[in-house]
């Protein structure tokens, strides 16, 4: 495998007394799609835009493409696609004369129709900016960051605010461009997206980097089968109860790890259990209630995510920020 | 594609962006090229040749003197062209109208001589009173003492449009000049686009080098109208050099370009920004001689008048224009306007933020 196409190691930044990027270490591979994955203020957007050369870390080495921002901002500058948040493009443009605009900053643009066309934009091409709607202005943004040719591609939050069919569509773009073998590094605090499009993700928390690897690793790393969560009555509300039931939960067999989660019931306790097999787990579980003289308010199972990761190593779910 | 010149053709590109979102806007295109014509077209109808004004004065037909007295007054009075009387029955409705200002002054004929009903806090009244008493003595026999030869005209280029109009061509400078840059880099900065800009190859300069290369387009359409428009409508004289005007305004929208640049550095706000706007603009506006001269203020203030760069850039407008003063005459005003651009360019990109 040739040289890395990013490589972070010991990336600090602070903004004021909030550190951002808190030792951040990090490589990725030329021509795999990686993603940065965590919560709203994990220090995703930091670290990425110090990639792109936007903002200089206060501590820690970064190498792009084998070069570095202080020797060879230009030359990377015209290597680099870069789509960042909330970016609002020129409305009373066209689409096409936005695309003609960004390639002319570039020594070796792309035709400006082909790029519109790749991101499916060819029948809106004369359509002002100020009349695209959400993830038509997300797919043309796209297209600045591509009509430069590049070879590394840096999408931060691509799909965040768009409805359930643009995600999907901008999707399925990534997963062209991961085809025609760019190397892409996105930011997302989506686990699905992370799961679908990226070969690594780096899951992010509190400026740091808490696990690395495939999705897949990620998930097979929590050794668990399914994700048993049940809610159920009558334990008390007091917290030594809640606790002694948790208790009584981890000593079950097949249990790897098992954690409260804040009920949505008044007068029911949640729990949410790693199985390493639910065929076991359960009917002992259930059991466990019988003996308690307790009531099932509701149970169900899932697969296990890059959720139930970012849980399992920061007892915080992602969305919560 | 062949390697080419980044830099030009991101000018290239980004000059023509401008020009294309300025012509798509229809409120900028009002405002920089309808608004003046029609403030021209106002002004030259206020200021349009008029024949010399009349003063209405009223004249009382006076009870105790009987009709024949205030019928020989008003023909005395009409036979000066430039009194119209207004003959009043009762004393009531003649001061009302004197307190009204439809005539400037009342004369009632006595049985000995005359009176005048005036007031002298009023201009028009004052030299009614002249007219009348001239006319009434003139009528009664008296003989000028001195033979006197009147020549009157109203040479162009003393007139006030002459005055205002320089004035307007460096208000429009001013306004344009700053507006035009600030108003799009701050919009620009508060939607991320300079941050993605930053994040491209584009060559800094370029980016600052395609508004002055928009606004030079601009300047040239926007005087080019109102200096039109004060020519051909209204008689406004250049007597100076065509080339040396053409410079000037070239120098005073550079000055004002880069004023807009400084208080565009660092706004993150339209608001923000329109606030320093206002605090630049505004105090020019009233100081630097536009609506009427500069000199009207006091003598310790003169010297900061005189290096604001509105007051320079209407003082070598009206001195190239009105007097026809060579460039030498010019250069005090020329040096204030390039050290303003100069200045203000310098601090400017050292506080330019991109994010």
């Amino acid at each position: 495998m040739g040289s890395p196409a990013l490589q972070l190691r010991g990336l600090r930044k602070a903004y004021g007394t909030t550190v951002a990027v808190d030792g951040l270490d990090l490589e990725v591979r030329s021509g795999e799609c990686f993603g940065l994955l965590g919560p709203n203020g994990a220090g995703k957007t930091t670290t990425i835009e110090i990639c792109e050369g936007l903002t200089v870390p206060d501590a820690g080495d970064v190498q792009v493409l084998g070069r570095t921002w202080a020797r060879d901002a230009t030359w990377l500058r015209q290597r680099l696609g870069i789509q960042l948040q909330e970016t609002q493009l020129p409305e009373k443009l066209t689409a096409r004369e936005t695309v003609r605009l960004f390639g002319a900053f570039y020594a070796g643009a792309r035709d400006v129709d082909e790029t519109l066309a790749l991101v499916a934009l060819g029948e809106k091409a004369d359509a002002r900016v100020g009349g695209l709607s959400g993830g038509q202005r997300q797919r043309l943004a796209l297209a600045c960051a591509l009509v430069g040719d590049p070879a590394l591609v840096f999408l931060d939050e691509p799909t965040t605010g768009l409805d359930p069919q643009s995600r999907r569509q901008l999707w399925e773009l990534v997963e062209r461009l991961k085809a025609a073998g760019r190397t892409i590094v996105l930011t997302t605090h989506y686990m699905e997206e992370a799961e679908r499009l990226c070969d690594r993700v780096a899951i992010v928390d509190r400026g740091r980097v808490i696990a690395i690897g495939t999705p897949r690793e990620l998930v097979a790393s929590l050794a668990a089968e399914q994700v048993v969560t049940a809610s159920v009555r009558g334990v008390g509300d007091d917290a030594a109860a809640r606790e002694k039931w948790l208790d009584t939960v981890r000593a079950l067999p097949a249990v790897r790890a098992a954690r409260l989660l804040a009920s949505e019931e008044s007068g029911a306790v949640t729990v949410e259990v790693q199985a390493t097999s639910t065929a076991a787990v359960l009917p002992s579980l259930l059991a466990a209630v019988e003996r308690g003289g307790l009531a099932l308010a509701s149970l169900t199972t899932h697969v296990p995510t890059l959720e139930d990761v970012f849980m399992a190593r920061t007892g915080r779910a992602l969305r919560d920020g | 594609m062949a390697d080419r010149n980044v830099g030009v053709s991101s000018l290239l590109a980004l000059t023509r962006a401008r020009l294309l979102e300025f012509a798509r806007e229809p409120e900028l295109v009002f405002w920089s090229f309808v608004f003046p014509i029609l403030l021209a077209a106002g002004l030259a109808i206020a200021f349009r040749e008029k024949p010399p004004a009349t003063v209405r004065v009223g004249v009382l037909a006076s009870l105790t003197t009987g009709d024949t007295s205030a019928a020989a007054t008003q023909r005395a009075l009409a036979r000066d062209d430039g009194l119209v009387p207004v003959p009043f029955a009762d004393t009531a409705s003649a001061q009302a109208a004197l307190r009204g200002g439809t005539i400037a002054m009342l004369v009632v004929p006595a049985a000995t001589g005359v009176e005048y009903r005036w007031d002298p806090n009023r201009d028009d009244a004052r030299s009614a009173r002249l007219l009348v008493d001239r006319a009434l003595q003139r009528a009664a026999g008296r003989q000028d003492a001195i033979a006197v030869r009147e020549v009157t005209a109203s040479p162009r280029g003393s007139r006030y449009i002459d005055f205002f109009l320089p004035g307007l061509i460096g208000l429009n400078l001013m306004g344009g000049g700053m507006w035009g840059l600030g108003f799009g880099i701050v919009t620009a900065r508060k939607n991320k686009l300079l941050k993605r800009f930053a994040a491209t190859p584009m060559p800094r300069w370029a980016y600052l080098a395609s508004y002055l290369c928009s606004r030079l387009v601009f300047t040239v359409l926007e005087v080019g109208v109102v200096l039109g428009f004060g020519i051909a409508v209204l008689g406004v004289p250049v007597r100076g050099s065509w080339l040396q005007l053409v410079l000037l305004c070239l120098i005073g929208s550079m000055a004002f370009n880069a004023l807009g640049l400084l208080v565009a550095s660092r706004a993150r706000t339209i608001e923000g920004a329109s606030g320093l706007m206002n605090l630049v603009q505004v105090p020019m506006w009233v100081l630097s001689g536009v609506f009427f001269a500069s000199t009207n203020f006091p003598q310790a203030l003169q010297p900061a008048i005189a290096a604001l760069p509105l007051t320079a850039l209407n003082d070598a407008l009206r001195a190239t224009m009105l007097q026809g003063t060579s460039v030498g005459g010019v250069l005090p005003q020329v040096g204030i306007l390039a050290a303003w651009t100069v200045g203000a360019f310098g601090v400017a990109l050292r506080m330019f933020r991109w994010q």
